[in-house]
Parts: structure tokens; sequence; C-alpha cells
């Protein structure tokens, strides 16, 4: 009896383990049919030159960040795929590889050591700030090409080989504060933000700078962290005490939907103003999109547009992924063009050393403009900032519309 | 009147960390083992309700009985399964160490089946509350709910421990286990039950949790587990009114060192309380101080 018991045991904890291995190795199986299927093609195409273009990409595949990581990824295997269908990249095929970093700064410098053994040229990525951060430091070392499509701390540009895709956070708080003062949205402004992000903070930061130039005042500022982001009771109340007719909510869209939700139950409704972060906000499952009525955000992606670009991608997107992508996606997607294009414009080969292509596309990026899902135009300088026009957007009726 | 909407906020955010805490300081009463899984079994609870009231837009009521059962299944079964081939382990960090494991191996597989993209969870009580002073304060159905609930909670836990048999036994194992075997109590059993009782609790307090705070993630209940851990700690951990005090004191004092000190230090300021009491009183306000005899 002992014996049959402790059998019975070991096979339960067998199962629990190989169910947890089945759950880390998720994000694995993604990735190895993304490396299969461009393997795949290559074999199939481009046998005739041989040699590929890599990309490898690093994001957080698993996690509670994994909506942006995944999007990050899935992405650029879908601009891989489409470039592979037309022809490559001056004739020769792509190949692109994810890696996961758990939103991890030190994982992620693990998945960058394990994309340059598989042969890495350009690195699309980190997805996240901090992680990006991390992975800087390397490439640099390496004088590897780093285009990150999202990650938008301000340093993560600091090293002449990483140009970004995205706003950086100062210069989103700067446009927001800019685009309250010139469409004069409220003169007493209440802010809640996540003061252990620095993405949140850093955007907080210019914006509070650039309120007194544009008119309006900052009348209760207040924080949260990642360890206490559930009750929003008090932020709120300070917030409606001190008569704020404007909510600044410079963080990601699942707190912001906790606050919708808070502020509603109080029978608090001020004018809820956004940045990319908040983008996703009407995908939250059974999430009351009521809500979220006349909120207005700065984006630079917006699913529900209508051009010819952005309907193609969310409907491939669709059909592959079976959701809708998000600014993170629509960032990487970008991303995989402007190299193409730089490398079309330098007539770079995939044979060149990686150092040199770096070298190539440091150069070429500030010469071209590109257009692309998050801008029609797109230009870039020395410092890796991107200059592109941030777009506002106002939900009506459950969808984005056009603020103007 | 600000204040008084703060401490009603403070209460309700107190009552959750009480009744989470309740079925911290059982199990760790009875079977002497830290159940750090407990946090994820609230998780479990709010997704067992979501997918048959949102999804498969049940009946709330069915969602949390369902949730109930689902979680007491759980937690026995963890308990069979994961701790008790280690009870007699020579170090107890082996139980402790399993605890983690299955948090992860929880949050993990909620990973897995629901994603990681949170979903909106819809309040279990539709009564929208009261409104007092023209609509400046106004007290959220939920808010009393949950507060009447661990109110209702610790007197029936109360009785169930003093007045049945089964109560007895639990008491009985919890002051000496060998000896209560040696008086023909099942150890085993008890032990089942604690952790049964405590899933349930965790289940309610996850129904409570999501509908005050109405976001669904696979690691809703890690940081409420730790803080619910904590208040049992500073009430006295095995003690049952101890883990209501503690419960109560730290949703106030996190919400109104929130609103008077700082938004950003208030989890300090809570775990500095924590230090103080530990070294002025280091078996927490009600816990029973245990002299070991040698």
């Amino acid at each position: 009896m002992k014996k049959m018991k402790s059998f019975i045991s070991m096979m339960a904890a067998a199962a629990m383990l190989a169910g947890t291995l089945a759950g880390c190795g998720n994000s694995g199986a993604d990735t190895a049919t993304t490396a299969g299927e461009s393997t795949a093609t290559e074999a199939a195409d481009g046998a005739a030159s041989g040699a590929t273009f890599k990309f490898g990409s690093i994001g957080p595949l698993t996690g509670g960040a994994a909506a942006y990581g995944n999007a990050v990824a899935n992405s650029i295997e879908l601009a891989v795929a489409e470039i592979n269908a037309n022809g490559g990249i001056n004739g020769y095929q792509v190949e692109c590889r994810g890696e996961d970093d758990e939103l991890n700064a030190e994982k992620s410098v693990n998945a960058y050591n394990t994309l340059k053994d598989w042969g890495m040229q350009f690195l699309i990525g980190s997805t996240t700030s901090a992680c990006s951060l991390a992975v800087s430091e390397n490439t640099h070392e390496d004088n590897m090409f780093q285009l990150t499509p999202s990650a938008s701390a301000a340093d993560c540009v600091a090293y002449e080989n990483v140009f970004r895709v995205c706003f950086s956070d100062p210069n989103q708080g700067l446009a927001s504060a800019q685009y309250i003062g010139a469409h004069k949205l409220a003169t007493k402004v209440g802010v809640i933000y996540d003061s252990s992000d620095v993405y949140s903070s850093g955007i907080y930061q210019t914006f509070a700078q650039e309120a007194p130039n544009q008119g309006f005042e900052v009348v209760s500022a207040e924080a949260f962290t990642a360890d206490s982001k559930t009750d929003f009771s008090v932020q709120l109340q300070k917030a409606k005490d001190a008569g704020a007719e404007l909510l600044f909510l410079p963080i990601y869209y699942t707190e912001a939907s906790l606050i919708l939700t808070q502020a509603n139950t109080m029978g608090y409704a001020p004018t809820f103003f956004g940045v990319d972060g908040m983008d996703g906000i009407l995908t939250v499952e059974n999430f009351d999109t009521s809500l979220a009525e006349g909120l207005m955000l700065l984006t630079p992606f917006a699913a529900d547009a209508t051009d010819d670009l952005t309907v193609n991608y969310v409907k491939n997107y669709q059909d592959k992924y079976g959701e809708t992508p998000n600014q993170f996606g629509a960032d990487a997607y970008d991303a995989v063009y402007v190299i193409k294009q730089c490398l079309e414009e330098a007539g770079a080969t995939p044979d060149m050393s990686v150092s040199d292509l770096c070298e190539s596309l440091k150069s070429t990026i500030v010469t071209i403009t590109a257009s692309g899902l998050t801008s029609d135009t797109m230009t870039w300088d020395a410092s890796g900032e991107p200059n592109k026009e941030p777009k506002a957007v106002v939900i009506k009726d459950g969808a984005y519309v056009s603020a103007e | 009147m600000s204040f008084l909407v703060y401490l009603i906020n403070g209460l309700s955010l107190g009552s959750i960390y009480a009744i989470i805490a309740l079925g911290y300081t059982m199990v760790y009463g009875i079977a002497k083992m830290l159940n750090f899984a407990h946090g994820d079994f609230i998780m479990v609870g709010c997704y067992v309700i979501f997918t048959i009231c949102s999804t498969l837009s049940g009946n709330t009521f069915v969602g949390i009985i369902a949730a109930v059962i689902l979680c007491t299944l759980l937690g026995v079964t963890t308990e069979k399964v994961a701790y008790k081939p280690l009870r007699g382990a020579a170090s107890p960090l082996a139980v402790l160490i399993t605890a983690i494991g299955v948090s992860y191996f929880l949050e993990n597989l909620a990973l897995l089946i629901f994603g990681a993209d949170i979903k909106s969870f819809s309040s279990v009580v539709a009564w929208q509350g009261l409104s007092f002073a023209g609509g400046d304060l106004k007290i959220q159905g939920v808010t009393i709910v949950t507060i009447l609930t661990s109110v209702v909670i610790l007197i029936v836990l109360q009785l169930f421990i003093h007045k049945t048999k089964e109560g007895q036994a639990m008491l009985a194992v919890a002051e000496d286990k060998g000896a209560a075997m040696l008086m023909g109590i099942n150890v085993n059993k008890t032990i089942s039950l604690t952790f049964a009782i405590g899933s349930a609790l965790a289940a309610i307090a996850g129904a409570l949790l999501c509908s005050a705070y109405p976001s669904l993630s696979p690691y809703l209940g890690a940081m409420p587990g730790i803080k619910a851990f904590v208040a049992a700690v500073f009430g006295g951990i095995g003690s049952i009114p101890g883990a209501m005090i503690g419960g109560l004191v730290l949703g106030i004092v996190e919400i109104l060192s929130r609103t008077y000190i700082s938004s950003q230090l208030s989890d300090a300021i809570v775990f500095g309380i924590l230090i103080v009491v530990l070294l002025v009183k280091p078996t927490g306000l009600l816990g029973k101080k245990i002299m070991e005899k040698v």
C-alpha cells in the first residue's frame, strides 16, 4: 500500500513536471516554427544564392508582458514571410528567429548570446526598455546593428549602433502636454503613473516639465508601483478632490482598465488621456468598453485605421495568429522593412561581416525616409531617435477614431 | 469626509487580506507549513468564476459555488500529492520549496490556458451600494459585502473550531500532532480538512478581490497572497482572530499611508510596521508564546 501510494504521488509529480515543461516549451515551439518555416523557404528558394540575412528578435514571449513580446515576434515573422515571398532583400532570402527574455534583463543578454551563436546579423529588440538597455551594452561591444521596435526609455539608444522605431518616453510626455495645451482640453490636470516603471515615470517627468508652458496646471500627481497596482481608490479620490478635469495616464492599458472601472464606480468622470501603452484597452476581455468612451490617446498606430497597409497587416495577422495586433507589433513590422530599405539602399549582402553591416546600416538609416504602419514619413538622425508625428485618437462607440 | 472614504476603502482591502490570511494561518497552525501556493488558489478561483460567468454566461451563484468546490478539491489534492509525502522530510524547508513550486506551477498553468492578456472581471455583487451626503460619500456594494463576509467567516470559523468535534481535532493536532494521533485522532483527515477549508476561503477571497479590483491575470494572487501572509504573521500566525485583525490593520495602514504620506512608499511603511511589531512582539499581536521543552 505504501509503495502504491508513493508510486501515485511520483506519477502525479511527473505529470506536474511535464505540465511545467510544456508550459515553458510553448514559446519554444513558436520559435521553432518560425525558424523551421524560414529554413524551409530558404531551402526551396534560396538554394541558388546560399546565403541568407539573419534577423534576430528578443522579447517577453512568456510572462506578464507576453502580449508585447509575441506581437513583436509574430509581426517580424509576418514581415519576413512577405519579404521572402516577394523575392527577399537584394535577392537574398531572410531568416528570423525570436528568443524569450521573460522581461528579465539578464535573460535578454542570454537570449542575445544564443542568437549570436545562431548567426544573427541584425537585432530587432529587445522589446522592452530595461532589457534593450542591457542588450545594447553587448551589441555596442560587438558592433551589431540594433533596431528596437518598442524600447522607449531615453537611454536605450545611447550607443550609436542602436536606433528605435517607437517614440522615446520624453518625446511622448512632451507631445501629450503640447496636445492638451494646444487643444485647450483642460486647465487642471491630474496624473496617475507607475513610479516603478521607467517608461511611465519618464513620460510623467517631461509632461510635468512642459505643463507650465502649455497653460495648464498639474493639480495632483500620484504614483503606484508594480507591487501595489490593484487599488487606485486613493489616487482617484485625490485627483477628484483636487478638481482635475483631465486625468493623464502614462501607463499601460492593463492598469488603465482598472482605473477606468474604479473611477466609474466612484462616480468620477474626467477626460482620460493616455499614451501608446493605452493601445489595447479595447481588447481586454470582458471589459466594459463604454467606460473607455471619450478616452483620448496619442499613439502612432491604431488597428482600426483604414489605409491599405494597416488593413492588410491586421488582416494577415488575424488570419495567422487569431488576434488583433497592437502597436508593438506594428513597430516591429516597420522595423523589418526599415532594415530592408537600408540594406537595399546600401546594396548590402549577407556575406558581409556583422560589423561591416552595422557600419553600412548606420550610415544609411539617417539618409532614408521610410513609410510604414506607424507613420507615413519616418526619418532618423544619428542620435537614434525617429522623427514622426504622433496621432491623437479618441474612442468613440467602441472604436478608435481620429481626434483631429 | 474624504478621510471616511479612505477608511472604508482600507477596511474593504483589509477584509480581503483578512480572508486570505485566515487560510494561511489555519494551514500553518495545524499543518505547521506555509502554503505559498495559497495566493494562487485565489487566482484559480477567480478564473473559474470568470469562465463560468463571463465565458459560459452562467449564473454568478453557480460560478462562486463551482469555484469553492474546485478550489477545495485543488487544495486537498495539492496537499495529498505535493505536501503529504514530504511531511516527514528531514528539513521543513523541503515542503516550503514544494509550495513555491506549486505556486509557479499554477501560475504557469493559468498562463498556458488563459494567456497573459488581462481580462476584466464582472463583479459578483450586483448591488450598487449606498450613497450619503448627496453623493459625496459613496460606499460600494462590494465593499459592504466584503466586510460583512469576512465577519461572518470569522464567526463561523470560531464556532466551528470550538464547538464541533472536527474543530476540536484541529486544535489537538495544532497542539501536538503525535499526541493527537495517540488519542485516536485521524491526523491526515484533519489536515486535509484544514486544507479544504483554507482553499474554500481562498475561492471566496478571490471572488471578492476580483469584484473590487476587476482585473484578472495569472499573477493576481501573488502580491495579495504575500500581503496576507504578512497580515497573518502580524496578527500572530496560527491565531484566527489574529489573522482577522492583522488583515484589517494592514489594509487600513496601506490605504492611509498612501493617502497621507506617499503613494510610492505605502508598501515600505506596511512592511516597516511589520518589522517593528515583530521586534517588539516576536509572536505577533495575538500569537501564543510556545516554550520549547528540552
